[in-house]
């Protein structure tokens, strides 16, 4: 056991993680360079897309320094705010963490976050300045920086660069020489914690677990505290760039079991296993169960797609735990799931992988947070869809989630980044200046107007330079209206929002004009309105379309024509009726797209 | 029934319009057509896989293909019947502005082997040429067509644009009671269309000029369908009417799916499965030629883009989707999903299914493009 180290590694988006990460395979010969592929860990196509992490994996890794063989295991972390959840299931598996800040751009909102998260787990920190062969790395400022953060020492600090290499042999040793070796006794009863799940078609569901107590053998029956299923361990083993078989996992070490289960909703992560003959009399402790922050609707865009929505949801969530979803059906839409997401990117990831994965085209509703709404009676009734919004007769009052926004830009933006957050309600409650021109704003606000165009208009107007996490807070009463929108007539469940009252009339506006951009005129007049109640508080039309016909259609137009109607019939495909409208699939999501 | 489109790629004047490809720098003309006779050479084998080889039609479009001398004209044909049979029957088209068509210049042309003139008129009215910026005048227009006719060009066709703001219901009608009055066989009445990138899509956006008017162009097609129809013009295409089936050869061949062979910068090919286009540059064209090469993108058409250009192109026509063609050529899966999706407009009166024929109502016809769209496979 003392010659294993497990660590993970905290860093903001772009700050160089999975290529260092790559490196670290590379120096410890996990991988041959001629193997090598940029970011090796992020297998999804959408992962190396985006250059994000979405999922997180682990790999284990050989070392050897001063004649003693090691075992590394790195598990990589995403590093967007909606997955600080899987971060902190990575964190709970370990004992160190390295803390991977750019030299160029400093410290961000989540490395600080998910730092935290670290040291409130006890782990060892080993701070790493990255990217410094960039010209426009400010070594000696980042490393204020972190000295200030971490209370370090600032020799303690590892330079590096996962482009050239330079350093890495430099963590590796003090990854051996700070990390503690887990602790743990390998004589008590087998306490393993499930951090991670993937799915694999033909072996079922792959569990990643850490042993903290006790050793797994191979062929043992083992039981899942949580949901107090029993399983056979089929194959267990380690995670080298491919799985590895053993035939036991000792106190320590992570591996990976599998035990022929196929339905996702048995692994639990954050579960504990231990074995059936002789059980452990407690889980482990330290993590969260997973809390959607965010809901919308999914519906396939053609309704005879249902079930093979609901197989592909079914699909995803077996290696995406923290998606959540129930059947829903909507007036407008027919029948679909109400899904409940981490947070913004994560809803767009879970409907990206749906096209790419499972060639599924749907409609995403418009994203609502969960509400509270109290009746005259005094009934409290949990609100995750705006339909379900008791009628205003018998509602007494309704409640919504407020968050703790933390902001850190460049202090030439702070005005404008002011503006926008007390124009999404929020109430600036702390300013403070980290350095002379990098300062952190605090904001209590409500996390139903981080939902909408937030993000974007934050990285917009800070030139891409604000970092921002949050956590939650208590839910408070607000005066929200439901505000409905019609088409030709027919309110369209879909598109309800929950509004504060003071904004529902610019929003109601708004939103009118957006979808009138968005949808294609039809042969017909299609009003659009905007209600509160049986109120109208704004109108569009969209004109009925009369005339749709190429005047030339000669040897040189017949080309540029065919491929124009091409275009115009794949994007109906990616319409739904609605009544007799036909609503494309951007227009569900046009109030995230409101300027 | 294999055809050569010619592409003569020079203007006098741009007409505020157009977005064909032309300069109005007449310099590059000697040296065009020396790249032009050098690409006909090229492509002489261009039909040699077809089963008559025979060319039935010859259109020199443009452009403004009447500021040819009869000398360049004779060069051009000397060369193409050099690399091609030529049908003693041919239907050789010209298009002519009627600025051009003096009369020495029509005698010129009557001694050619030029047997069909297309005459750019557009309209009689000065404000509304004015308004185009066409360069001829609207006395021009008459005396072009009747010049013509007494040099013995009879098949004339000629070209008529509606629903520009100049142009009221009125005077559309007294445009087109003139055009019957020259008693030409062929009239093609073009929709005004903003292209991008144009002189009008620019005036239109800085607002020197009012945008077109959706509902005058549908009253001023009503108007067309009506006065043609009473005067015993069949609508065999959308934009194109004939008396007693004189029917443009050439350009029925590119909506009945023919082979065509297109000579000159921008002018497109097709072989029946591929598509190549000269690129849209005079300079570049002739430079590649004086190396002998022809500079042209090309594209293969998958089944599907076959099937769905034979919806976009007999949709139109007077001759209609043929059901038992797409069967024939496409297979049954095709014909069910033609006929899927046309459902809505069956019950809409916009479409009709007569004799295993798709056709288009008159008020079909104003959605055409929407219909077609529909029908269409991706």
């Amino acid at each position: 056991m003392e010659n294993i180290r497990n660590f993970c590694i905290i860093a903001h988006i772009d700050h160089g993680k999975s290529t260092l990460a790559d490196r670290l395979l590379e120096y410890t010969n996990t991988i041959s360079k001629r193997d090598m592929q940029a970011q090796v860990l992020d297998d999804m196509d959408l992962e190396k897309e985006r250059g994000i992490t979405i999922k997180s994996h682990a790999i284990q890794m050989d070392y050897e320094l001063n004649g003693k063989k090691y075992v590394l295991n790195l598990i990589d972390t995403p590093g967007h705010v909606d997955f600080s959840y899987e971060v902190s299931r990575s964190i709970a598996a370990c004992e160190g963490a390295l803390l991977i800040v750019d030299a160029a751009q400093g410290i961000q909102a989540q490395t600080i976050s998910n730092l935290y998260l670290a040291l409130g787990n006890d782990l060892e920190i080993i701070p790493i300045l990255n990217k410094i062969d960039l010209p426009s790395a400010e070594p000696e400022a980042v490393k204020d920086q972190i000295v200030e953060l971490l209370g370090c020492k600032r020799e303690e600090i590892i330079a590096a660069s996962g482009k050239t290499g330079l350093g890495v042999h430099d963590i590796l040793e003090a990854i051996v020489a700070r990390v503690p070796a887990p602790k743990g006794d390998p004589k008590a009863p087998l306490q393993a914690l499930i951090f991670d799940s993937v799915y694999n078609s033909f072996r079922g569901i792959i569990a990643y677990f850490k042993i903290v107590n006790g050793t797994i053998k191979k062929g043992e029956k083992v039981k899942f505290l949580a949901t107090g299923k029993e399983y056979n361990a089929d194959e267990i083993g380690v995670l080298r760039l491919k799985q590895e078989p053993r035939n036991e996992v000792k106190t320590g070490d992570v591996g990976y079991i599998i035990s022929g289960i196929k339905d996702a909703r048995e692994v639990k992560v954050g579960d504990t296993i231990t074995t059936v003959l002789n059980p452990c009399e407690k889980g482990i402790q330290g993590f969260e169960d997973v809390k959607p922050m965010v809901f919308a609707g999914i519906y396939p865009v053609d309704t005879d797609d249902f079930e093979e929505l609901r197989y592909s949801m079914e699909k995803l969530q077996l290696n995406d735990a923290s998606l959540t979803w129930e059947p829903e059906a909507s007036a407008a839409l027919g029948f679909g799931f109400r899904c409940g997401f981490l947070g913004m990117l994560h809803m767009e990831i879970i409907q990206e992988r749906l096209e790419r994965e499972f060639n599924m085209t749907v409609i995403t509703t418009v994203p609502n947070v969960s509400y509270f709404a109290y009746t005259t009676k005094g009934v409290k009734l949990t609100v995750n869809n705006p339909s379900d919004l008791p009628d205003a007769n018998f509602l007494e009052k309704v409640e919504e989630p407020y968050i703790r926004a933390q902001i850190i830009t460049k202090s030439e933006f702070t005005g404008a980044i002011m503006s926008l957050c007390i124009g999404k309600r929020g109430i600036l409650t702390n300013q403070v200046y980290l350095t002379t021109d990098r300062v952190e704003l605090m904001f209590e606000m409500p996390l139903g107007e981080i939902v909408f165009d937030f993000y974007d208009k934050l990285k917009t107007i800070s030139k891409g330079y604000a970092s921002f996490d949050y956590q939650p807070l208590e839910y408070r009463a607000s005066h929200l209206v439901k505000l409905d929108i019609l088409l030709n007539s027919e309110p369209v469940d879909a598109l309800s929002a929950l509004i504060h009252r003071d904004n529902a009339h610019s929003f109601g506006k708004k939103i009118c004009e957006k979808l009138k951009e968005l949808i294609p005129r039809q042969q017909f007049e299609i009003p659009i309105q905007a209600a509160i109640g049986a109120k109208i508080i704004s109108r569009e039309t969209i004109r009925a379309l009369r005339k749709d016909v190429t005047a030339k259609c000669y040897g040189g137009d017949i080309s540029r024509k065919r491929k124009l109607l091409e275009k115009q019939k794949e994007g109906k495909k990616r319409m739904r009726s609605v009544g007799n409208v036909e609503i494309p699939q951007s227009a569900f999501m046009a109030v995230l797209k409101l300027d | 029934m294999p055809g050569i489109y010619i592409h003569i790629p020079f203007c006098k004047q741009a007409c505020h319009y157009c977005d064909f490809h032309f300069s109005t720098s007449l310099q590059n003309k000697k040296p065009f057509l020396s790249a032009l006779e050098k690409e006909i050479l090229l492509q002489k084998n261009f039909f040699e896989k077809e089963s008559s080889g025979i060319i039935n039609t010859i259109y020199f479009g443009g452009g403004t293909p009447s500021l040819l001398s009869y000398d360049e004209l004779a060069v051009i044909f000397e060369t193409l019947n050099k690399c091609f049979t030529i049908s003693s029957t041919a239907e050789i088209t010209l298009e002519a502005n009627p600025d051009d068509l003096n009369s020495a210049k029509v005698k010129e042309l009557a001694g050619s082997p030029i047997n069909r003139l297309s005459i750019g008129i557009q309209s009689f009215y000065e404000d509304d040429l004015k308004w185009m910026n066409r360069a001829h005048t609207s006395e021009q227009a008459i005396s072009s067509v009747k010049g013509a006719q007494d040099k013995g060009i009879e098949n004339i066709t000629i070209d008529l644009i509606y629903g520009i703001p100049t142009l009221d219901n009125t005077k559309w009608k007294n445009n087109l009671q003139k055009a019957f009055e020259l008693s030409v066989p062929h009239i093609s009445a073009y929709c005004l269309t903003v292209e991008p990138r144009t002189a009008l899509a620019y005036m239109i956006k800085k607002k020197k000029v009012l945008n077109i008017n959706e509902q005058q162009s549908i009253e001023h097609f009503t108007i067309l369908v009506d006065e043609m129809k009473q005067q015993d013009f069949a609508q065999y295409e959308i934009s194109n009417f004939c008396k007693n089936e004189q029917y443009s050869k050439h350009n029925s061949n590119y909506w009945k799916g023919e082979s065509y062979l297109g000579l000159g910068p921008s002018a497109h090919s097709f072989d029946g499965k591929n598509r190549q286009w000269n690129i849209s540059n005079n300079a570049l064209y002739i430079n590649s030629l004086a190396n002998n090469k022809i500079q042209f993108e090309r594209e293969e058409l998958s089944e599907k883009q076959r099937y769905n250009e034979y919806i976009l192109t007999s949709l139109r026509t007077i001759w209609g989707t043929s059901l038992n063609h797409i069967k024939q050529v496409f297979g049954e899966n095709y014909v069910q999903h033609c006929l899927k999706e046309a459902q809505i407009y069956f019950s809409n009166l916009d479409l009709m299914e007569e004799e295993n024929k798709l056709l288009l109502t008159d008020k079909g016809k104003l959605i055409a493009d929407k219909i077609a769209s529909d029908l269409f496979i991706i």
